[in-house]
């Protein structure tokens, strides 16, 4: 199990890392998500021990390892690079922290080839990783990394630098193959899809904060606050200030609509919602909660729409199915569910999640 | 299939109109890739030219004898003789400088790329204090001319009694070579990826063993280019070679220019000698030639 406690990391003036407590446990998966610079990669650097934090405490099974150098713990890293050592094969890459920890060479040999087929590596392992295409640089990566056997597995965007097959392939089969060592992996992702897709755990990370933290449907569907919700939506969430005057949202424009029953029951305030594009459909919805907004944009992605639309000073995005052709300018009616609304108080903290209600 | 359908097709699908793909214009490339003059070519042959006429006419000086050099002119040697090259390797005097010059060369060498390896790296992969500074001051070094260094190095030598020593030139070279040494590693040092590094103690790999096994055959080629730099510069340093020798350790250069003896210039054998000190570099710059364009590409050369 590897413990963080108030971790922080500053370079100079800038915190690059800001109170951050994660507890990880052996045999998980955890899924580092958060927009470039939130701080995933110098998360996981003091994960590895590659830099010492400022502040705080790393606890690997419940012994303190903060300060300890990265050559004694047995941690294991791949980068969004394909990082190898270019001067060495294939096979003496993947063998490298064997060789280091002294072992015997069947046993490296046994180890390297299995390793090396589970990653389809064994037809180049007589080659040097620069003649590889980027797919097998990056699986060479993940075979030494994996071949470690170490406690902790720290996978930088992986997948980031690969084509779009090759990276459905191994993303389905990363967790499976690490799963079975036993050890704690961690994941970073920019992608919300892929956090999804992984399953498992996932930290939001904001600004160098973790902002959530549990089973990833979980904070997904229930985030404990609007950066949370951001964070963990892409395309981007439609926030939309309102207010509650009884049993009625009164929004800019003429955006009015009951509330759902979840939320019936909170105080007459401001609130801020958030709906997820998919949530918008053209038409009034079939609650009649809907506003008008105006089409700046729209890009066809094969079978769906994203319509692109002022409302008011809010900018809207909409993912609606089928090809639908709109000019600049247009006006566009857009309904939605208000049971699917997320509403947030004005400091941004999450009141009442539809959801949590009904489970 | 007509010409001209072939011709509008072609032209349809590359863009180049169909006039370029006449039967005539192929000819007419054909002809010119197959080495038919072009005046443009002019220029390079007639710099080259140029450039080779001095040392030509020192090959050519060289298997003169005395006599045609100082009364005739003769673009070729018009009685081939071997005379000049056998007073070199037989005298010792001549031979010993030679051998003089490539010992504290190479020891040069080895000492400048030695101290220069760990300083790049430390420029390459730290951030410190006035980093920067320094190792713009560490170019400034050359800056300088020899001549402003001869006098202090002859008085410290001195009182080191290191003067007359292949050690001395090759420390006093250092002062010159260690900074460009330096200055072309980091180039080289800086074009391998951190990550490396980090992966590689991560493996758990110690840090000799690691600069050794993983790093240096990344940078091999700047390695090479700085053994060159360096030797370029000491084989072809004079002054403070000059100051700093006497007899044991006297550099070839120093001994050619002092061949006025009783008898006059002994034209022939300086020539010859000439030839012998480009020889050297000419081969060092063989085997670094590939590498050389890489120096300059990263713009530290």
């Amino acid at each position: 199990m590897l413990e963080l406690k108030n971790l922080v990391w500053k370079v100079g003036r800038d915190v690059h890392i800001d109170d951050v407590s994660l507890r990880l446990e052996r045999g998980s998966l955890n899924v580092l998500l958060g927009p470039t610079l939130a701080g995933k990669t110098s998360l996981m650097r003091l994960m590895a021990g590659l830099d010492q934090p400022t502040g705080g405490q790393i606890l690997m099974d419940g012994k303190d390892v903060t300060g300890v150098p990265v050559r004694q713990r047995n941690v294991a890293m791949v980068y969004q690079q394909f990082i190898n050592y270019p001067a060495l094969t294939v096979y003496e890459n993947i063998a490298s922290p064997l060789r280091i920890q002294k072992q015997p060479s069947a046993e490296i040999d046994a180890k390297v080839r299995r390793a090396a087929a589970l990653m389809k590596l064994t037809p180049f392992l007589d080659r040097t990783p620069l003649n590889l295409s980027g797919g097998q640089q990056q699986r060479t990566a993940l075979a030494r990394a994996l071949v470690k056997n170490a406690d902790l597995v720290l996978l930088d965007e992986p997948l980031a630098n690969l084509d779009y097959k090759l990276r459905e392939e191994l993303r389905e089969e990363l967790p499976k193959i690490f799963a079975a060592t036993g050890a704690i992996f961690v994941y970073a992702t920019t992608e919300p899809h892929e956090a999804l897709l992984l399953g498992g755990n996932t930290a939001t990370l904001s600004e160098g904060r973790v902002t959530q933290f549990g089973p990833t449907p979980d904070v997904y569907r229930r985030p404990h606050d609007l950066v949370t919700a951001r964070t963990f939506s892409d395309p981007p969430l439609n926030v939309i200030a309102v207010q509650k005057r009884g049993s009625r949202f009164t929004g800019p424009g003429a955006l009015a609509f009951d509330a759902a029953p979840a939320h019936a029951g909170l105080a007459d305030d401001d609130y801020r919602i958030a709906i997820r594009p998919h949530r918008l459909s053209l038409g009034d919805g079939e609650s009649g909660a809907s506003f008008e907004a105006v089409v700046t944009l729209t890009e066809v992605t094969g079978s769906e729409t994203f319509v692109h639309a002022d409302f008011g000073s809010d900018r809207i995005i909409a993912l609606i199915h089928g090809v639908r052709r709109m000019a600049a300018g247009d006006r566009v009616r857009l309904g939605f569910d208000p049971s699917h609304v997320l509403v947030f108080a004005g400091d941004g903290a999450a009141v009442n999640a539809p959801v949590a209600l009904a489970a | 299939m007509s010409v001209p359908t072939i011709a509008t097709s072609r032209a349809a699908a590359d863009g180049i109109p169909g006039s370029a793909h006449s039967e005539v214009a192929l000819k007419a490339r054909a002809s010119r890739r197959s080495g038919s003059f072009r005046p443009k070519a002019l220029i390079p042959i007639v710099y080259i030219l140029f450039l080779l006429l001095p040392i030509y006419w020192l090959v050519n000086m060289s298997f003169k004898t005395n006599v045609e050099i100082t009364n005739a002119f003769t673009l070729w040697p018009a009685n081939p003789t071997l005379r000049n090259y056998a007073v070199i390797f037989t005298d010792p005097s001549w031979y010993n400088g030679y051998i003089n010059s490539i010992i504290y060369v190479v020891l040069n060498m080895v000492i400048s790329v030695a101290v220069a390896l760990p300083a790049a790296y430390a420029f390459s992969r730290y951030r410190f204090l006035g980093d920067k500074h320094l190792f713009f001051w560490l170019l400034t070094n050359r800056m300088a001319p020899p001549a402003v260094f001869a006098l202090p190095f002859f008085q410290l030598y001195s009182a080191f009694g290191l003067i007359d020593t292949h050690i001395a030139v090759a420390l006093a070279h250092c002062l010159f070579n260690v900074p460009l040494a330096v200055w072309i590693l980091e180039g080289f040092m800086s074009g391998v990826p951190k990550e490396i590094d980090e992966t590689a103690y991560i493996d758990g790999y110690s840090f000799p063993r690691f600069f050794f096994k993983i790093f240096m055959p990344l940078i091999a080629s700047g390695v090479g280019v700085a053994a060159f730099f360096c030797f370029m510069f000491s084989w072809v340093e004079l002054l403070i070679a000059r100051t700093l020798t006497v007899t044991d350790a006297k550099p070839i250069s120093a001994i050619m220019t002092r061949t006025v003896s009783a008898s006059g210039m002994d034209w022939g054998v300086l020539a010859a000698a000439g030839v012998l000190t480009i020889i050297p570099g000419a081969i060092v710059i063989w085997f670094v030639r590939n590498y050389i364009a890489k120096g300059f590409a990263l713009g530290r050369v």
